[in-house]
């Protein structure tokens, strides 16, 4: 059978897979719909998390950031690994004995305040449509290069998948589809990266592959090897960081206690029976991460090696296929700068910006750019994106582990869209309308509402990933440095600090949004131009500036509430009920 | 670090003590009833589980920013089955850890809610 044939039936078979759990797990209920009935099992529920946390960013495109960015890759790998311990230890048991549906849910009541909730819900639907946006832009990137169908009409079958199961199943549906979406995933992921590992070291296993020695008869180790390659082409080595250390400490920050306060993250733990649950679930979601998050490593060490060596000094004529399929859906450029047929890379950009391309064939038959040129010696344009999804490509692997990297990254983009698409429609039919606009609705009507809100929220997400704005990659750093700014230390002091108030509480979410909010805006969009490190605060990058804004937070908070009266008693209980695991029912109607 | 603000009064609680034990400083030897015997049970079951997260925390902190970050370019002078050891601590190490505090965590929490009686099961 062919490469697209397998893909058809790969990507037929799991979204087959999606629609029938959805229909065997129907929601008949508000609690059904906000937190699948209270019920699900702790390692269940682990699988679901990390289905649900790793994304289209994890599963497509933090490898190629990781080989690209060599030992600065870091942050990514310690920011979404390292948040959990935070989660497990400071937020995830307490919520689930609060036992309620949402995150605003929780900053509403523990503050007495409405408008505690509505700060909590704008924060919410920013952070989960900032993602859902990278989510769907991936959908078009494997649909288009793996299906051959264009964008739009890939984001709306996948839109339509996530309909059925988000729409009908809530988050009893999604529950369920993320644990069959992460085996999908995580064999996808694995699948390559073992065959890569045994191809370049005889190492069967990714992570021990990664310190092995290359079986090239050099005696070096891949690292090694990696660092020489770099160094002779003129960059600089993996194994080194270019970025400030200040810098990396501050973005890993951010990313750590970013990803603690994402909500689409902190409600999967309200559906697990018990408060110990709630901990035990944690460590199985990070088991299930680490395979993925310490695997990629090795595939971005492996395949920054494998590119160069099958491209530098190569024909273009005799380029493997890959190459030209890439070019042709613009991810991949060649200049022919000193016009002798043969591609050479180096360090530097090949030309300024992304391809544009003039739609005449050059002289090689190569895709004609109108980019300006620079200085450099390097002719090729790679975006990091293609590396995951190339990688088997690059490795001569069979055809059938193509068609399963294709379902692997679907499987990844579809489920975080899915729980992203569940907290926003929740806020909004719980918190918004139940909570603050329309007290009166019957469960019934929550329910048709909540239905209504992840329709429309579908809608406006699958909008996104046919139209993307430009600015798609620039605002990431917004969801995690928002998250981590304003809603993790709302939710901390919460549950830590029993004389925290609704003013101290208020003052330091509105604190650290704003400066965080500013500060990116300024640097990403305003003045552009100014975004380098002599500019930046301290050194610190947009990226890492929720860090800042999280301590901004605390210092206000803290200050405020001392100045103004203690919350009342009632709520001093409810922080005492927290914190003591007996007598958590399930999370009830209120 | 974080949840500093509670670690500095000896029962977490800051301020607010007067409102759980108004009339506390009575003589109350032997006038303890049931309510303030469980939150005497509670407040130190509290702070056997700050205690636990403390330490939890201070060895998050030293193998993601101390090993991985701030001395990464010292301990890359070492090998370590391939790898520059700093750079291992960084992509590798650090990942691994994280696991085992969650799970020691899981274990440690529910041995010290048995002995405080409050445990969920």
């Amino acid at each position: 059978m062919s490469t697209a044939m397998l893909t058809y039936l790969f990507v037929g078979a799991s979204f087959a897979l999606y629609i029938g759990i959805a229909i065997w797990s129907r929601a008949g209920t508000t609690k059904e719909f906000y937190v699948a009935g209270g019920g699900v099992h702790p390692i269940a529920n682990g699988m679901a998390t990390a289905a649900d946390w790793m994304s289209a960013a994890s599963f497509i495109s933090m490898a190629g950031i990781i080989a690209f960015l060599g030992y600065d890759g870091s942050v990514y790998l310690l920011g979404w690994t390292g948040g959990y311990v935070l989660l497990a230890l400071l937020l995830a048991p307490y919520l689930r004995k609060f036992g309620q549906f949402t995150v605003p849910d929780f900053i509403g009541e523990r503050y007495y305040s409405k408008a505690a909730r509505i700060v909590a819900v704008i924060c919410l639907i920013f952070i989960s449509f900032t993602y859902v946006a990278g989510q769907m832009r991936g959908v078009g990137i494997v649909f288009s290069r793996f299906l051959e169908v264009d964008i739009t009409t890939g984001v709306i079958v996948g839109m339509a998948v996530v309909f059925v199961y988000a729409v009908l199943g809530g988050m009893k549906g999604i529950t369920y589809t993320q644990v069959a979406q992460y085996c999908v995933l995580i064999f996808a992921y694995m699948v390559p990266a073992i065959f890569i590992s045994l191809l370049i070291t005889g190492n069967p296993v990714p992570q021990l592959g990664l310190g092995a020695t290359v079986a090239d008869g050099s005696g070096l180790s891949v690292l090694a090897k990696l660092d020489k390659t770099l160094l002779d082409l003129g960059f600089s080595p993996y194994t080194e960081g270019s970025k400030a250390t200040i810098d990396i400490f501050a973005i890993t920050m951010a990313l750590m206690v970013g990803t603690a306060g994402l909500p689409h993250v902190i409600v999967r733990f309200f559906t697990v029976p018990k408060v110990s649950d709630a901990r035990v679930s944690a460590g199985y979601a990070l088991i299930f991460i680490a395979l993925l998050y310490t695997t990629a490593p090795a595939v971005a060490a492996f395949a920054r090696l494998n590119f160069i060596e099958t491209i530098n000094n190569t024909a273009y004529s005799e380029a493997p296929g890959w190459f030209k399929n890439w070019e042709d859906i613009g991810l991949i450029g060649w200049v022919d700068k000193n016009e002798d047929g043969i591609i050479q890379y180096a360090a530097g950009a090949a030309f300024q910006g992304s391809p544009s391309y003039t739609g005449a064939d050059g002289e090689n038959g190569e895709r004609v750019l109108t980019n300006a040129q620079t200085d450099s010696s390097n002719e090729v344009y790679a975006d990091r994106d293609i590396f995951v999804l190339a990688n088997p490509e690059i490795a001569s692997l069979p055809g059938w582990v193509i068609a399963l990297v294709a379902a692997g990254g679907l499987a990844a983009a579809l489920s975080t869209a899915a729980g992203l698409l569940l907290v926003v429609s929740t806020s909004i039919s719980h918190d918004l309308l139940k909570k603050t606009l329309m007290p009166g609705i019957t469960d019934r009507q929550e329910l048709f509402y909540a239905r209504i809100a992840a329709a429309v929220a579908i809608g406006v997400a699958g909008y996104l990933g046919i139209n993307p704005p430009g600015f798609v990659a620039q605002v990431v750093a917004f969801a995690f440095g928002l998250a981590a700014a304003s809603l993790f230390p709302a939710i901390l002091m919460g549950i830590f600090v029993k004389r925290m108030n609704k003013e101290g509480a208020i003052a330091g979410m509105l604190t650290g949004l704003l400066f965080t909010f500013a500060y990116i805006v300024f640097f990403k969009f305003v003045s552009p131009e100014l975004n380098s490190s002599e500019n930046w605060l301290f050194g610190i990058s947009p990226e890492g500036i929720g860090s800042i804004g999280m301590v901004l937070n605390f210092l206000v908070a803290f200050s405020v509430s001392r100045m103004t009266s203690a919350p009342p008693a009632h709520v001093q209980d409810l922080v005492d009920d927290i914190r003591v695991p007996s007598g958590a029912g399930v999370a009830h109607q209120h | 670090m974080s949840g500093s603000g509670t670690n500095g009064t000896p029962d977490g609680d800051g301020p607010e003590n007067s409102y759980h034990h108004e009339g506390g400083n009575l003589p109350t030897h032997g006038s303890h009833d049931d309510e303030t015997l469980r939150e005497d049970v509670v407040r130190l079951y509290w702070r056997a589980n700050l205690k636990l997260l403390g330490g939890l925390l201070v060895i998050w902190f030293v193998v993601s920013f101390g090993f991985s970050i701030l001395f990464v370019d010292a301990l890359n002078q070492y090998a370590f089955f391939g790898f520059k050891l700093g750079f291992w601590w960084a992509q590798q190490g650090s990942i691994y850890v994280f696991v085992a505090l969650i799970f020691v965590y899981v274990v440690q929490m529910k041995r010290i809610e048995r002995r405080f009686g409050v445990d969920d099961d």
